[in-house]
């Protein structure tokens, strides 16, 4: 449908298809972003023997995110006096916007993805990888020293943890011969790349925990030491905008892993395929979040110079052992 | 052309990990820290000096708020100070029931030190866990005392209150709940790989360090050295129980981490053989005179709380208020260790050495 839309001569009806799918999609991820908070802090709260939100919108805190979001939007605008004025104003949205742009080439049934392009994986990384900068130039503009090691912290994770995340992807990328989104689903019919790829699938998990400055790779804002690291001068809606960059990254890392290794829209078995696509895609979307959030709950963090020995020494060592290996079994075998 | 420069750092006296108001200033290049310097007393209170103008039953309040974790051993220390002075025999059932008390406080102090430690290094969940077990101690000692943290229950020559109907009994409960509790600690956090990684080999000193740094408790044990009042210096009636004195060889983070838990256990095994032994009947509370007033002279006392060796000094010159007071705190002596520590290491490393050595500023401050 939207490939037609893309053929067509514009005009104010397609434009307005076009516009409107971009409110629902943004409806969408704002709503995920809203109940994925709520999620999370319901998750961890029953893990922690809490109850979490249970006041504001019934007794499941229903419209506990909303009120939060509201008293974020409505604080004082802090900027610090010895802060860098400008960059410290335009570092939260640079962290933000890319997060949202790497939604555009989701394929989230056969039917709704926005740009279908055929490098659609490379995008996705090379996009979501400038979000550190927003981080870096946060930590830098805000003119404190605990920003300053987060931020540092942040782009020394980041740059590290790139690498394994694109050569542990890569094993995926010999088996089906592209780098469209839309082609690596098809291709996983008779089977899904978890089951191909497991240590591709391992190397990935654990790369994107740290792209998403998630437990336990949560450094770059290290509550216990660094305060809150990158973040510790901004609050109100900047600092909205940085937790919603955070939790939209969230969203769309959950759909590349269920795209790329659990067989995005596609039914586990050919019986179930009444069952449509977009249902498929959210369960299977739903439990690699449960499963973000279960890691947070369990884990300590990692020390900063240890991370980095782990990326460089273990993870990148193990996905380039499994290209070899890919590449080897394929020639073989196929 | 590149230019590297030291950076000095004010961790606290507002900061999540300093476990109260202390502040350490440390020069870092990098993340890696050149040289810190520990700045107390933010939490000063002057109890030694203010204890001079109270009588002694007044002062017992004061020791509550030292080392808030374990008030009950402060309250001990100091009646124990003035019984030696005094001559006073105290009751067998008041014994029964301080050490009774005083145990479960260690327990209790214990699983805030493990709960926070954990969570000092990123997890969040096992310190919930260790709060809900502490919960039920603060709420048995609640039931005896009528207070949740600042007990204020010894008094010189026995204790203020009677144990409540039951409480015996859930006592008793509570030692086999624990002990599972416990397996269940060790499960969640002693095996994790990154656990392992923040704590082993970290912050290790030599028997010789702790001994001349005048460290006590599990900080001193980590080394080697097998000293624990309560079997060496036997007061109370500690004399009447086994149990053991865990040490390790160590002397790292996770040596410390491993030994509190073992001190748990032994708490519990104490607590299961005076549960056992608790007299029927019984005064609760010596014959001591309405007024009290310590003869001339002086005395020092020694026993072991969680955190060291805590002692006291008395001297009088035969009125209501002691003529001075001073606490030998553990805490104080134990931090003082931090700087040798912290040379060289990073800023992760500073939370894992600093939360190991369980220091509570209450006590540190005075």
């Amino acid at each position: 449908m939207i490939e037609e839309l893309l053929q067509s001569s514009p005009g104010w009806a397609n434009f307005g298809i076009f516009f409107l799918l971009g409110a629902v999609l943004l409806l969408i991820v704002l709503g995920f972003v809203t109940y994925g908070i709520l999620a999370e802090r319901k998750v961890l709260g029953y893990m922690q023997l809490r109850h979490g939100p249970n006041q504001v919108g019934g007794k499941w805190g229903l419209l506990q995110t909303v009120a939060d979001v509201l008293k974020l939007l409505l604080k004082e605008d802090i900027i610090p006096k010895a802060a860098d004025k400008p960059l410290f104003i335009i570092a939260p949205a640079i962290a933000f916007a890319p997060s949202f742009m790497v939604l555009a080439t989701m394929p989230f049934t056969d039917k709704f993805q926005f740009a279908d392009i055929g490098v659609g994986l490379l995008y996705y990384i090379a996009v979501s990888g400038l979000t550190v900068f927003g981080m870096v130039l946060g930590g830098w503009a805000s003119n404190n020293k605990y920003a300053l090691l987060g931020g540092m912290r942040a782009a020394a994770q980041m740059i590290s943890y790139e690498i394994p995340l694109v050569m542990s992807v890569l094993g995926v990328i010999l088996l089906t011969g592209s780098l469209n989104l839309n082609e690596i689903v098809t291709h996983q019919e008779h089977g899904w790349f978890i089951l191909l790829q497991p240590i591709g699938f391992i190397v990935f998990f654990i790369a994107s925990i740290a792209e998403l400055n998630r437990t336990p790779f949560d450094l770059p804002e290290s509550e216990n030491e660094l305060v809150a690291g990158y973040h510790v001068e901004y609050s109100g809606f900047r600092w909205a905008f940085f937790m919603l960059a955070e939790y939209v990254y969230l969203f769309a890392m959950s759909a590349l892993i269920t795209v790329v290794f659990l067989g995005g829209w596609l039914a586990p078995f050919g019986f179930l395929d009444f069952i449509p696509g977009a249902v498929w895609f959210a369960l299977k979307f739903s439990v690699v979040v449960f499963i973000y959030i279960w890691l947070r709950a369990t884990l300590p963090r990692f020390r900063a110079d240890r991370l980095m020995e782990f990326g460089w020494k273990v993870l990148l060592p193990i996905a380039l052992a499994n290209i070899f290996l890919t590449a080897l079994l394929k020639s073989l075998f196929f | 052309m590149i230019r590297t420069e030291e950076m000095i750092l004010n961790v606290g006296p507002q900061h999540p990990s300093t476990h109260g108001v202390f502040r350490l200033v440390v020069k870092i290049d990098g993340e890696i820290i050149t040289e810190a310097k520990p700045v107390i007393g933010y939490l000063h209170r002057g109890t030694e000096k203010l204890a001079e103008d109270l009588q002694y039953t007044q002062i017992i309040p004061y020791t509550d708020r030292m080392d808030y974790l374990s008030s009950m051993t402060n309250n001990y220390i100091l009646c124990h100070a003035v019984e030696t002075m005094m001559g006073i025999e105290v009751p067998e059932r008041a014994d029964f029931l301080r050490v009774i008390a005083m145990e479960l406080n260690r327990v209790a102090s214990h699983l805030v030190a493990w709960g926070t430690y954990i969570l000092d290094l990123g997890a969040t969940s096992p310190f919930i866990y260790a709060f809900r077990d502490r919960e039920m101690i603060i709420n048995m000692l609640n039931e005896l005392s009528g207070a949740r943290l600042t007990f204020n229950y010894m008094r010189v020559g026995g204790v203020k209150w009677d144990a409540p109907e039951g409480w015996i009994e859930k006592v008793r409960d509570f030692v086999p709940y624990m002990r599972g509790q416990l397996k269940g600690f060790h499960d969640l956090v002693s095996g994790n790989e990154i656990f392992l990684d923040r704590v082993k080999g970290i912050g290790r000193y030599t028997k010789e360090d702790a001994i001349n740094y005048s460290l006590s408790g599990p900080n001193l044990r980590c080394t080697g050295v097998k000293w624990d009042l309560r079997k060496d210096e036997p007061y109370s009636i500690y004399n009447r129980f086994e149990f053991d004195v865990p040490t390790s060889e160590e002397g790292d983070c996770l040596a410390r981490y491993h030994l509190r838990l073992a001190e748990i256990e032994q708490s519990l095994n104490i607590l299961e053989q005076a549960v056992a032994q608790f007299p029927g009947e019984g005064p609760i509370l010596a014959k001591v005179p309405k007024i009290i007033k310590a003869p001339k002279g002086e005395a020092f006392v020694r026993i072991e709380s969680p955190r060291g060796e805590i002692g006291c000094y008395i001297a009088s010159d035969g009125k209501k208020e002691p003529y001075r007071l001073k606490f030998r705190r553990p805490s104080f002596y134990n931090l003082q260790i931090l700087p040798k520590l912290l040379k060289g290491e990073n800023i992760a490393n500073m939370i894992a050495i600093l939360g190991a050595i369980d220091i509570v500023l209450g006590e540190v401050d005075g």
